[in-house]
């Protein structure tokens, strides 16, 4: 079988949504949107609760992203193309609400080691450090998706005057807990690794930790909330969490 | 007592590895495994192990071992060194080491990666589920970390197994890598698709269980280099700005931003992660249909191989 490709050199033909992706022999991806919106992570949600609560035999584990789910699945139980084909009809057929998710309170201890990037922020903004964070934790965040490293979770809803390209040259290593800003995105780091982002302050609660027995904090769907806390604050936090008796406030379900 | 496997010498990059960890891709994990899963699980089926027992995984160059109690070995993944208290044993077969004997395994050759499989599996506790080390988030394996000289891994429980050898020879694939086009096809015109068909690519030194950087002639992506983040699949080719391929493999990231090409068909994975660094090779695409016809022949083969192991002269 020889495989023809589609595309041409004139203009790009408009999609239309959804739409499935071949992801190989093992995958298939069925697509909302081209660009972040949350009606489309919504029905990417909304698809995946469907598949949790009526499951596809042959279906391994999928993965929900801005705007398109991804399924993994065994060829020697079940087809791609059968599958795409159920996706689709389930899309488009389904009208299964996603889960609302819980509202989670996250303290944050603005600046401390990220002070520079805070001051760095409120510079390019013309806004003062406090102005930053007063912003910064006056709205709600949504989890698009969890993905990259263990736990990761990128988060939609940053106010568009915070919004900033990431750095030229990435660091290193940046700590977990990390509240970050990346072009419209912002993030809280789960494990420690580089990245180019830019960190206004961290908060002590770890996304990831192989040793609880619930080792994700967030899933997607669930909303986000910052506060400002204080170094005493955060310095218990820091020890409440070490020992494993720290809760994170939920605000609602 | 746990039995007790002593590493006295490692290579580079020497992990422990199972099948792989699975459930965990929407919670931004990755499923590791062995980078070559056929020669994993024959290595294992060698020594009268479960499949997904957990065995030694090596690039390039193995290194030494004492266990504290008798067992059988094999090595497989490719050819290489092996010897037993000092004498030269074959790879892809079993053999005896019996307590306190040193087993060295040497350098690879014409591969990459290699397999060193131990009668009762490497019996460290599970993480989400699986063995295997994740190098680059600390999951798994010995404290989440490459083996290094020193070390001691507990060995499982084992019965008598007698000792094996390939009564069906194992062959990889030859030709052209086969790939699936997407998702992300669309992204590239028809020259890039003519430059990426038609065209030699390299394997190169850029290369770890993460991913390999191929060498070769730049695709361009019309559409641009950048997308809003979606999922990766183990085989994904992602193409950054740079025009240089990248294949993910078994522990990729879960997510990119990344226009990806093509997938690589999943039977054909494990032989361009054994291809030396330097060497040239063709991409062919092939329909995801046909693929998982193909994949679905691969599983029979391994099947087969296993199946037909033979007991062997001690």
């Amino acid at each position: 079988m020889q495989f023809k490709p589609q595309s041409g050199s004139g203009p790009a033909p408009e999609n239309s949504y959804p739409r499935i992706l071949r992801c190989g022999d093992r995958a298939v991806a069925i697509e909302f949107s081209d660009t972040v919106s949350e009606a489309a992570n919504l029905k990417v949600l909304s698809l995946d609760v469907s598949l949790a609560a009526a499951p596809i035999e042959g279906i391994l584990e999928t993965i929900p992203t801005y705007r398109s789910l991804t399924v993994i699945y065994d060829p020697m139980i079940v087809r791609g193309a059968f599958l795409g084909e159920e996706l689709m009809q389930r899309a488009t057929h389904d009208t299964a609400a996603p889960e609302t998710g819980r509202l989670l309170e996250f303290p944050v201890l603005y600046g401390g080691e990220h002070q520079a990037d805070l001051d760095e922020l409120a510079e390019m903004k013309n806004m003062t450090a406090a102005d930053v964070i007063a912003l910064h934790s006056s709205v709600e965040y949504r989890v698009y998706m969890i993905g990259f490293a263990p736990g990761f979770a990128y988060l939609g809803g940053l106010p568009e005057i915070l919004h900033t390209p990431r750095l030229a040259v990435p660091r290193q290593r940046i700590e977990a807990g990390a509240i970050g800003i990346g072009g419209r995105q912002s993030s809280i780091n789960s494990v420690p690794g580089p990245s180019g982002w830019r960190f206004l302050g961290r908060t002590p609660f770890r996304l990831f930790d192989a040793s609880r027995p619930e080792p994700f904090l967030l899933k997607a769907g669930d909303r986000i909330t910052f506060r400002s806390a204080d170094t005493d604050e955060a310095r218990d936090l820091d020890r409440q969490v070490a020992s494993g008796t720290a809760e994170l406030k939920e605000i609602a379900r | 007592m746990t039995a007790l496997l002593t590493i006295s010498r490692a290579g580079p990059m020497m992990s422990v590895q199972d099948e792989g960890r699975y459930g965990f891709r929407a919670r931004g994990v990755s499923t590791s495994g062995a980078m070559d899963r056929d020669a994993h699980a024959i290595a294992n089926a060698l020594v009268g192990n479960d499949p997904d027992a957990a065995a030694i995984e090596f690039a390039l160059t193995g290194g030494a071992f004492t266990a504290d109690r008798d067992t059988l070995i094999a090595v497989t993944g490719g050819s290489c060194q092996v010897e037993i208290a000092g004498k030269p044993v074959p790879t892809w077969e079993s053999h005896s080491l019996k307590a306190g004997e040193t087993l060295t395994v040497g350098a690879l050759r014409g591969a990459v990666w290699g397999y060193i499989a131990i009668s009762g599996g490497i019996a460290i506790p599970k993480m989400l589920g699986s063995r295997s080390t994740h190098l680059r988030t600390a999951i798994g394996g010995l404290n989440g970390k490459a083996l290094e000289a020193g070390d001691i891994l507990p060995l499982g429980e084992t019965g008598k197994f007698a000792l094996r050898t390939l009564g069906t020879p194992y062959l990889r694939g030859h030709g052209p890598i086969a790939v699936i086009p997407g998702p992300q096809d669309d992204y590239f015109d028809a020259d890039a698709w003519k430059t990426f068909l038609r065209q030699p690519y390299r394997t190169t030194t850029s290369r770890d269980r993460m991913a390999m950087v191929l060498d070769g002639p730049a695709l361009n992506a019309f559409k641009g280099h950048d997308i809003v983040s979606d999922a990766t699949v183990v085989g994904s080719i992602q193409v950054p700005g740079s025009g240089k391929p990248i294949v993910l493999t078994a522990d990729g990231q879960t997510t990119g931003g990344y226009p990806k090409i093509a997938t690589i068909a999943s039977f054909d994975l494990a032989r361009l992660a054994q291809l030396p660094a330097g060497q040239q090779f063709l991409f062919r695409a092939i329909s995801a249909d046909l693929a998982e016809e193909q994949a679905i022949h691969a599983e029979d083969r391994l099947a087969a191989v296993i199946a037909g192991l033979k007991k062997r002269e001690g």
